[in-house]
C-alpha cells in the first residue's frame, strides 16, 4: 500500500518537474520525457501490473492537462509499463545496461507513435525532420537524465521492498 | 504456503493480463466518449485542478521567482524595472498602433464598420500566469492559472504583448488549457491589414523552432501583399475577435496552383519567453 503511495506520488513529481522546470532546462527547444523513464523503470523493477498501472496514470495525467482524447497516452504509456514488465525476469538491479536500453527503446516507441497518430494522419510527411529534430534529440537527452533519474528510482524502489519485507515478516 | 493459510490470507488478485484488457478496453471507451461528449471534462479537471494545480503554480511561483533574482545579479534592479515599464508601453502602443492603422482603412472602405471596431478596443481583459507546459516536444500549449471561477470560457482569446497567443480550449475551476497559434493542431482565419484580403494562418512543427508559423490560401489578384504587411485576426473566424495582431508576413510565394499565395509569418509574440497572458473575456458571438 505505501508502496503504490510512493509510487503515485513519483508519477505526480515527475509530471510536474516535466511541465514546469524541465522547460527552463530545455536544450534548443526539446525537454526530456521523465513519465517514460518512470513508467519503464517502475515495469522492469515491479513486474508487469505495477508498470502497467504506473504507466496508465502517468498517461492519463498527460490526456487531463494536455492530450486532446482522454485515454491516447494512458493506452500508449499504459502497454509501455506492461512491456516493460516482461522484462523482470532477465532484470539485475546492478545493471543500469538493460534498463537504458529499455528506455530508450520506450521513448522511441511512444513517439514513433505520437508521430504516426498525431502527425502522419494529418499529412505531415516530413518523418526525417521530425525523426532527426524532436525524436532523437529527446531520446539522448532523455538517456541523459536517466542516469540521475533510474538510480533513484531504484533506491527509493528497494527501500519500499525492504519494508515490506521486514513488516511482512514480522505479522508471521 | 500450505493451501488453508493461502485461502485465508491471499486477497483476490487480478492476473495482469486481464488488468491490460480491461484498462484497453476502458481507454477505449473514454476516447470514443470523449470525441462524442464531454462527460470527463468536468469531473477529471476538476479533480486534476485540485491535486495538480497548487503544485504547478507553486513550482512555476519559485521558478520564476529563481530566475528572477538571477536576472538581478546580471542587472541593475531599476533597469529591470524600466525595462518593464517600456516593455508595457510598447505593447500598449503596439496595440494602440495597430488598432489605429485599422481604424484608418477601416475609415476609407467601410464606414459602418468603424462601429464594430470601435468596441474591440474596450474589451474586458483579464491577467493570468502561466503555470505549466505541454509535456511533450510535439505540441505547443500551456495551462493557466485562472480558471472558470475567474469566469473564463471554452474559446476565449488570448493575448500577450500586444499580439494574438491563441484560445483557450478546456477550462477547469482553477485552470485553463491554451493552444497556442504555432501549434501544429491549430488553424486562425486571418486577413492582411492593408488589402483586407482574407488568409489562413497555421501553426507548424517544422517552423516553430525558427519562429515562424505558415499561411496559406491568400488570394491575391492584384498582387498588393507585400512582405512586412501586417495579418490580423479575420472578421469571417467564428472564434477569434476581429483585429488582433497575428504578426508580419516574411515570405511569400506564389502557389503551384497559380491562384492563392502562401508563406511565413513572424508572430507578434515571443512564444519562447511567454510568462504572462491576458484573456479577452468576451467570445466572439456567430450570429444565429
Amino acid at each position: 500500500m505505501k508502496r503504490n503511495l510512493i509510487t503515485a506520488f513519483m508519477v505526480l513529481v515527475c509530471f510536474l518537474l516535466q511541465c514546469t522546470v524541465f522547460h527552463a532546462l530545455a536544450f534548443n527547444g526539446i525537454i526530456p520525457n521523465l513519465m517514460i523513464v518512470l513508467t519503464a523503470s517502475i515495469g522492469v523493477m515491479g513486474g508487469r501490473k505495477r508498470g502497467l498501472l504506473t504507466g496508465f496514470f502517468s498517461g492519463l495525467l498527460l490526456d487531463v492537462f494536455f492530450g486532446s482524447a482522454i485515454g491516447f497516452y494512458s493506452l500508449i504509456y499504459m502497454y509501455i509499463g506492461y512491456i516493460n514488465g516482461c522484462f523482470r525476469k532477465v532484470f539485475y538491479p546492478e545493471d543500469i545496461k538493460l534498463p537504458l536500453a529499455l528506455i530508450a527503446a520506450s521513448d522511441l516507441t511512444c513517439s514513433l507513435l505520437t508521430y504516426f497518430l498525431l502527425f502522419l494522419l494529418r499529412s505531415r510527411f516530413a518523418f526525417g525532420f521530425y525523426f532527426t529534430h524532436i525524436i532523437l534529440p529527446e531520446i539522448v537527452y532523455t538517456m541523459g537524465v536517466t542516469l540521475i533519474l533510474y538510480p533513484l528510482i531504484l533506491k527509493i524502489d528497494n527501500r519500499m521492498a525492504a519494508k515490506e519485507q521486514r513488516s511482512a515478516k514480522k505479522f508471521v | 504456503m500450505s493451501p488453508i493459510v493461502k485461502r485465508k490470507g491471499e486477497k483476490f488478485t487480478l492476473p495482469s493480463k486481464y488488468l491490460l484488457l480491461i484498462i484497453t478496453i476502458l481507454c477505449v471507451g473514454m476516447m470514443v466518449l470523449t470525441f462524442t461528449t464531454d462527460v470527463f471534462s468536468g469531473p477529471l479537471s476538476f479533480a486534476a485542478g485540485y491535486v495538480v494545480v497548487p503544485f504547478q503554480e507553486g513550482i512555476t511561483a519559485v521558478g520564476t521567482w529563481m530566475s528572477e533574482k538571477s536576472d538581478e545579479l546580471g542587472q541593475i534592479r531599476v533597469l529591470l524595472e524600466e525595462n518593464k515599464e517600456l516593455k508595457r508601453q510598447v505593447d500598449e502602443l503596439t496595440v494602440e498602433n495597430t488598432m489605429l492603422q485599422q481604424d484608418k482603412y477601416e475609415l476609407n472602405h467601410l464606414r459602418e464598420l468603424y462601429q464594430l471596431d470601435d468596441e474591440y478596443s474596450e474589451y474586458q481583459k483579464v491577467g493570468a500566469r502561466i503555470i505549466g507546459w505541454d509535456g511533450g516536444n510535439w505540441f505547443h500549449s500551456f495551462t493557466i492559472n485562472k480558471g472558470s471561477d475567474d469566469g473564463l470560457e471554452v474559446d476565449m482569446n488570448v493575448m500577450a504583448g500586444g499580439g494574438l497567443v491563441g484560445r483557450i480550449v478546456s477550462v477547469g475551476s482553477n485552470w485553463a488549457k491554451v493552444t497556442a497559434i504555432i501549434d501544429d493542431n491549430s488553424n486562425v482565419s486571418g486577413m492582411v491589414l492593408s488589402t483586407s484580403d482574407n488568409l489562413i494562418v497555421s501553426g507548424d512543427l517544422e517552423l516553430m523552432s525558427q519562429g515562424m508559423i505558415r499561411f496559406g490560401q491568400l488570394v491575391d489578384s492584384d498582387n498588393e501583399v507585400a512582405e512586412g504587411d501586417k495579418i490580423v485576426t479575420s472578421n469571417i473566424s467564428d472564434k477569434y475577435l476581429p483585429g488582433i495582431l497575428i504578426g508580419y508576413i516574411s515570405t511569400m510565394e506564389m502557389d503551384s496552383n497559380n491562384l492563392t499565395k502562401s508563406g511565413r509569418v513572424i508572430p507578434a509574440v515571443d512564444f519562447a519567453h511567454l510568462e504572462e497572458v491576458l484573456v479577452i473575456l468576451e467570445k466572439k458571438q456567430s450570429p444565429e
